[in-house]
């Protein structure tokens, strides 16, 4: 039931903008996800294609780009992505770290018919 | 066929109501906790402990969030705290506008203490910030230590972390330095409390630490 709030606001956003924009037809959907979050692509897609149907959205393809997560240390103060989701400086080892990454959940862009 | 530039968090609705009800709690220098864990972690139970040790010297009210039926706003009830249940219907979580419509259903004078019992998850509730100042996990002992690095942003997020039944630890095997460990490298600063809400052993340090916390403005 999750996937189903995201993909509520996930699909006002798309119809305000591309009503915004002017266009017909929104095609594809250009989304940035990161790897903490709890996304779900297979849920989102089904619930997103229940919600578009009958409207200019129907049909359109849901691409993501997975964010990694990125932690900034304050020890040392370099930036590492993680390779697993426990958090620690690649660096120096600290755990004294920062999430600077992978919460990611936005709209990037989306192709659309201008009519 | 036009590319049209978006750059919009998909949260961003529950972000702004939930500036919204941070707001209102911070002026009205109300203390709100959202209480998050796994279906069985003693979530009710570690509240009513926390209300016995702070009322009446403190006003609270609970908001209590389940799927469906009212069964914790019972318990809740007949401590003598007023309570608002909210049902989810399916919903795994609380949202902000959740928490923003029943406001108007409590009695909030002279609060000092709105505790929010999340429905039983360890996922979604991270996902969805409500406006509390403080997010504390509960975690016991039976659902096993692996479960900070299985479940890592809601740990990453806590402000406080339990650690409850602590009575059952021989029984259930529970790694408490493992879990602890983990909790760490997720959360380096979090404070963790070690407890039994069936003895009541170690409820002293957490009550001692959560009188010890104010809002931003207060």
């Amino acid at each position: 039931m999750h996937e189903l709030a995201i993909t509520q606001s996930l699909f006002k956003i798309v119809l305000e903008q591309a009503q915004k924009a002017g266009a017909v037809k929104v095609s594809r959907i250009n989304l940035k996800i990161g790897r903490l979050t709890g996304y779900a692509p297979e849920a989102v897609e089904m619930n997103f294609n229940l919600l578009a149907s009958g409207t200019m959205a129907e049909g359109a393809g849901l691409n993501i780009e997975w964010v990694p997560v990125k932690v900034l240390c304050r020890e040392c103060q370099k930036e590492s992505e993680q390779q697993d989701l426990g958090l620690g400086c690649v660096h120096c080892g600290s755990l004294n770290v920062q999430i600077a990454g992978g919460r990611e959940m936005y709209i990037d862009s989306m192709e659309v018919d201008n009519g | 066929m036009a590319e049209i530039k978006i750059l919009k968090n998909i949260m961003d609705e529950n972000l702004s109501q939930a500036a919204k009800n941070r707001q209102w709690f911070r002026s009205r220098k109300i203390l709100a906790l959202n209480l998050i864990a796994s279906p069985g972690a003693g979530k009710t139970t570690f509240l009513e402990q926390t209300i016995k040790g702070l009322f009446p010297k403190f006003k609270l009210a609970v908001i209590e969030g389940d799927i469906t039926g009212d069964h914790d706003a019972r318990r809740i009830e007949a401590l003598g705290v007023p309570v608002v249940q909210i049902n989810t219907e399916g919903g795994c979580h609380l949202d902000a506008h959740m928490i923003d419509s029943v406001l108007s259903s409590l009695d909030l004078t002279g609060l000092k203490y709105l505790f929010i019992e999340n429905v039983g998850n360890l996922v979604c509730p991270a996902e969805f910030d409500l406006g509390e100042e403080l997010k504390v996990v509960v975690l016991s002992t039976p659902e096993g230590h692996d479960k900070p690095a299985k479940y890592p942003l809601i740990f990453s997020e806590a402000q406080a972390v339990i650690i409850n039944k602590t009575d059952l630890l021989q029984a259930v095997d529970f790694d408490i330095d493992k879990a602890e460990h983990d909790i760490r490298r997720l959360n380096p600063n979090v404070p963790i409390f070690r407890l039994s809400c069936k003895t009541g052993e170690g409820l002293d340090k957490w009550l001692q630490w959560l009188t010890s916390q104010g809002t931003e403005n207060s």
